[in-house]
């Protein structure tokens, strides 16, 4: 544990600690391009450097272990006097085209401009190197040659964290750029986060290219709804649209990375949604204000139950669907319903792509959840056999479709039950044929958790209230069981959450405290 | 005088192994051999053996970086870019003795437990790699390279692999990655190539005359060698003169003679009765001396107290009649050319600086400018990873320091005295 010292403050850091790390841990903010704590070290943007005591020349702060004794500083005018020259020299080439650049409002040259520069231009207009401007490398990315500062590290992303290598430097000293090499685009999954390590406007997203100035957005921590993975996310909003996922580091989970499938999740949140309760009559469905569609669903189910016994009402719930919202659902079916048919849906389409790193072939954020519940997966098929086999009068469906069933198939299985219910967000096969849609929140719409492929409980929470009329699951579920006489009361997700710690072997002890922002593994096996 | 390397260099046969034997060639090694590891490395740091490359790190501490422990294999590299403008004496090495360079090799490899050496050969060298191969074919087939050399056991293999042009190649890391069939880029340090160097193993890079001296140092001992130099800087040095000079060419030289006699009386003065107007001493690289700083013994500390180094050993004569911003203009596009575009500093300083001189030539330059070029060097020296943003801030400030009145001549006459232009 060497002891340092840094701007006259004295640490002790655990040996082989940077500067650059020891100064962040003691919140002093040292300017950097190129480091990026899950690469390895370029040590080539030079941005970092700081004044070492016994050292003649200023060093960089990101390869510079700290040694017993060794005195820093950061804020010395030799220091400011370097890295205002290094920013001077960035920018020199830049073509300074902010209003036009999406990176504008989190640009690393904008920031440390402001911070360090607000130098004039002494370089001649003329004398400025063009580069390649808008370039498709392929993968979600657009180039930008001129906006590139060298920093490398989308190079060694390519090369350290997909190990596909398509970038790479070309020609020499002020006309050095990357690029791909000819004929061979980005080639891998997860090109889109060379768009969020890019420290400027270089490497940008085509999906969320002149899409949205950045400073208008607002962001939710949330969990990727695209597999089981539950890489965690920052979920960017406007009013009530979604405009892009960033990764949110969990060292645990996803490190700093993301899938570009997954960064396209987001797009579900936007479209084909349901966004108000529809009574469907005589087959032409009809939006209806909550209190009618509840009543209706309530008392279709109980008079269902009153004439064909429990045994004739079944749930398939989702693992789309919060833990939360699942206990709710198991609840509502045992308590409640008093049916023993409850079921999950097992698997969605596009279901089995997988890779060795992030993407999980289980396409639902929470099947581990579900079965941590106790709902099980194998009542799956006995309840889709009850169903095509005409031995279901009442069908509570959670999610937009059935397992991997296409739009058809799901529409002709639940043709042969008389009345199929859909807690879901989007359009889909299930919605077609549901004699009552209860539109549900999206991921960002709503908090809850979800319990990942490795039993890591994580947390998400709601950026915006539910678009339209939709509702959180929760209380769409507590709305109908308290209309069946379930005497339900909870407050929010949390209440919940507190009853499943009491109530659930798996995640006794819990608390959305203990669970904070990067996630708790649950306990027991699922 | 004593010569250390090219004694035979006359003798158009003394690239062949036999008259090279004949001669007295391979004696060290068999003298190598027959003494203790630690004792030749001792002989080496005895005889203060400079890198001669431009750096001037003592040899045998160099070596001493290497791991104690022999369960990773070692490499040696031998630096033959010869890059640094002005510089040419690797090249004469390397086609009239190849097998003094060979035979320091073997010794070096020996001394430090190598068992694989590559020669790294500047790309324009085709001949010179020519002749080196020849002469490394020549060594393996009488059992001074391969297995079991001369029967004692020890293995060592030499490649030779030619580099592709770039000047950056010659700083030993990215020597290293270009060795690796990487791009030419500097490696940061730590790690050192004495910890981690080509293909990840303990690397040893030293410059073609550096291990061409090693033979004589073991034939004749350290301390011999260290008597023929001057203070912490022993042996000969190979001198190159270039520029309007009667005997233009390399010279072996004691350290220590003065610049002045090098260039006065082993060059032969100046020619054409030309006046003497500056002197790079040691490679483009290092610091310009005006005529009257030149009575300074060319040796590593001396050079170093009057600001410039002796570098590569190489001389460039400047004569009266030229035009100093154009030469300085010549050398920043030098450097901006072959800035490996790496660091910020170099890779945006080196092309401005080339701009800015280029435009001041060509009778455009702006009030400030010379400030401006001395502001940019400072953000330049002693900022990047490897030397070469020094290598063009510190020839660019001495440059105004010491010809300033030649700089704003150029400005307020808007136009190049000596009637250049680009």
């Amino acid at each position: 544990m060497p002891n340092f010292t840094i701007n006259g403050i004295t640490l002790d850091v655990p040996g082989g600690t940077t500067i650059l790390q020891a100064a962040e841990a003691a919140g002093i903010e040292i300017p950097h391009y190129c480091y990026h704590p899950n690469l390895s070290i370029a040590g080539n943007c030079r941005m970092c450097l700081v004044e070492v005591e016994k050292f003649p020349k200023l060093q960089i702060a990101c390869n510079t272990v700290v040694t017993e004794g060794m005195v820093v500083k950061t804020d010395s005018e030799k220091v400011r006097q370097a890295v205002t020259g290094v920013l001077e020299l960035m920018l020199l080439h830049h073509p300074i085209d902010c209003p036009i650049c999406d990176q504008a409002g989190e640009c690393g040259l904008q920031i440390y401009y402001m911070k360090y520069g607000l130098h004039k231009s002494r370089h001649a207009l003329e004398d400025k190197v063009h580069k390649r401007k808008v370039q498709d490398i392929g993968g979600q990315i657009v180039l930008d040659a001129e906006r590139c500062i060298l920093c490398s590290r989308c190079v060694r992303f390519l090369d350290e964290v997909t190990g596909t290598g398509e970038l790479a430097f070309f020609q020499r000293g002020d006309h050095s750029e990357i690029s791909i090499f000819p004929g061979k685009p980005l080639d891998n999954d997860y090109t889109g986060n060379l768009a969020d390590i890019c420290p400027v406007g270089a490497l940008t997203s085509k999906d969320f290219r002149f899409r949205c100035r950045v400073w208008l957005l607002r962001g939710t921590r949330s969990i990727c709804p695209g597999c089981a993975n539950g890489c965690n996310v920052e979920a960017h909003f406007k009013e009530e649209i979604l405009y892009r996922l960033k990764p949110r580091r969990n060292d645990e989970v996803n490190q700093m990375w993301m899938c570009d499938p997954g960064r396209l999740e987001y797009k579900k949140a936007n479209e084909a949604r349901l966004l108000t309760p529809i009574l469907r009559e005589n087959g032409t469905p009809k939006a209806v204000p909550w209190e009618a569609v509840l009543s209706s669903v309530a008392f279709r189910l109980w008079e269902t139950v009153e004439k064909h016994g429990p045994e004739s009402v079944a749930v398939l719930a989702s693992p789309q669907f919060s833990n939360e919202e699942l206990y709710l659902a198991r609840k509502l079916a045992a308590e409640v319903l008093r049916t023993p048919h409850l079921g999950f849906s097992p698997r969605t389409p596009g279901d089995g792509f997988s890779d060795d790193f992030l993407i999980k072939a289980d396409k639902n954020p929470n099947t581990r959840g579900a079965k941590l519940l106790g709902i099980s997966e194998e009542k799956f098929l006995d309840i889709v056999q009850r169903a095509a086999g005409g031995k279901l009068s009442a069908l509570l469906v959670f999610g937009n479709g059935i397992a991997d069933l296409s739009d058809e198939e799901t529409e002709t299985l639940l043709s042969n039950v008389p009345y199929v219910v859909q807690i879901g967000t989007n359009e889909g096969g299930v919605s077609r044929v549901a004699h009552a849609v209860l539109p549900s929140a999206s991921f960002a719409e709503r908090g809850g958790t979800f319990t990942n492929h490795a039993g890591r409980v994580q947390r998400f929470w709601m950026g915006f209230p539910p678009r339209g009329k939709a509702r959180s699951g929760l209380e769409i579920i507590t709305a109908l069981a308290n209309r069946l006489g379930g005497g339900w009361k909870y407050a929010g997700e949390a209440s919940v959450f507190r009853e499943i710690a009491q109530s659930e072997a798996s995640f006794a002890g819990m608390s959305y405290e203990s669970i904070g922002g990067s996630g708790q593994v649950a306990g027991g096996k699922g | 005088m004593e010569l250390v390397l090219t004694k035979h260099f006359g003798n158009e046969k003394y690239r062949r192994l036999d008259t090279y034997e004949e001669l007295g060639g391979y004696e060290a090694l068999r003298k190598a051999f027959s003494m203790p590891k630690e004792q030749i490395i001792e002989e080496v740091k005895k005889a203060n053996l400079r890198g001669r490359g431009g750096a001037g790190f003592p040899a045998g501490v160099k070596w001493g970086f290497l791991p104690k422990d022999l369960s990773r294999p070692r490499i040696l590299v031998i630096n033959a870019d010869e890059g640094e403008p002005g510089t040419f004496k690797d090249r004469l090495i390397m086609t009239k003795g190849p097998h003094l360079l060979l035979e320091g090799i073997v010794i070096t490899s020996f001394a430090l437990s190598i068992h694989s050496a590559y020669i790294y050969i500047r790309g324009e060298f085709v001949r010179e790699a020519g002749i080196l191969q020849e002469a490394i074919d020549e060594a393996y087939a009488k059992g001074y390279l391969g297995k079991n050399i001369q029967g004692t056991g020890f293995d060592l293999d030499v490649t030779v692999h030619r580099g592709a042009g770039a000047y950056i190649c010659g700083e030993e890391t990215s020597l290293i990655n270009s060795l690796e069939g990487k791009r030419g880029w500097p490696r940061l340090k730590p790690p050192f190539p004495a910890a981690i160097g080509a293909f990840g193993l303990p690397t040893i890079v030293n410059n073609v005359e550096t291990i061409a001296d090693v033979p004589w140092i073991i034939t004749n001992g350290g301390e011999k060698f260290a008597s023929l130099g001057m203070g912490k800087d022993g042996g000969n040095r190979l001198v190159c003169v270039s520029g309007p000079v009667n005997r233009p060419g390399v010279f072996e030289l004691p350290v220590g003679v003065t610049l002045r006699e090098i260039i006065e009386v082993h060059a032969g003065g100046m020619r054409d009765g030309k006046a003497l107007k500056a002197v790079i001493p040691g490679g483009s690289s290092t610091p310009v001396l005006r005529p009257d700083e030149i009575d300074v013994p060319y040796e590593i500390e001396s050079m170093q107290k009057i600001g410039t180094m002796v570098g590569s050993g190489a001389i460039i004569v400047i004569p009266e009649g030229t035009c100093m911003v154009r030469a300085l203009s010549v050398l920043m596009n030098f450097y901006a050319h072959e800035s490996c575009g790496q660091c910020t500093p170099c890779r945006e300083g080196t092309g401005w600086l080339a701009k800015l001189l280029r435009r001041i030539e060509n009778g455009e330059g702006r009030e400030g400018d010379l400030e401006l070029i001395l502001n940019v060097c400072d953000n330049m020296l002693g900022r990047t990873i490897c030397p070469l943003a020094d290598a063009a801030a510190m020839p660019a400030q001495s440059f105004l320091w010491k010809f300033r009145e030649e700089f704003d001549r150029h400005l307020l006459d808007k136009k190049c005295p000596f009637g250049n232009r680009f």
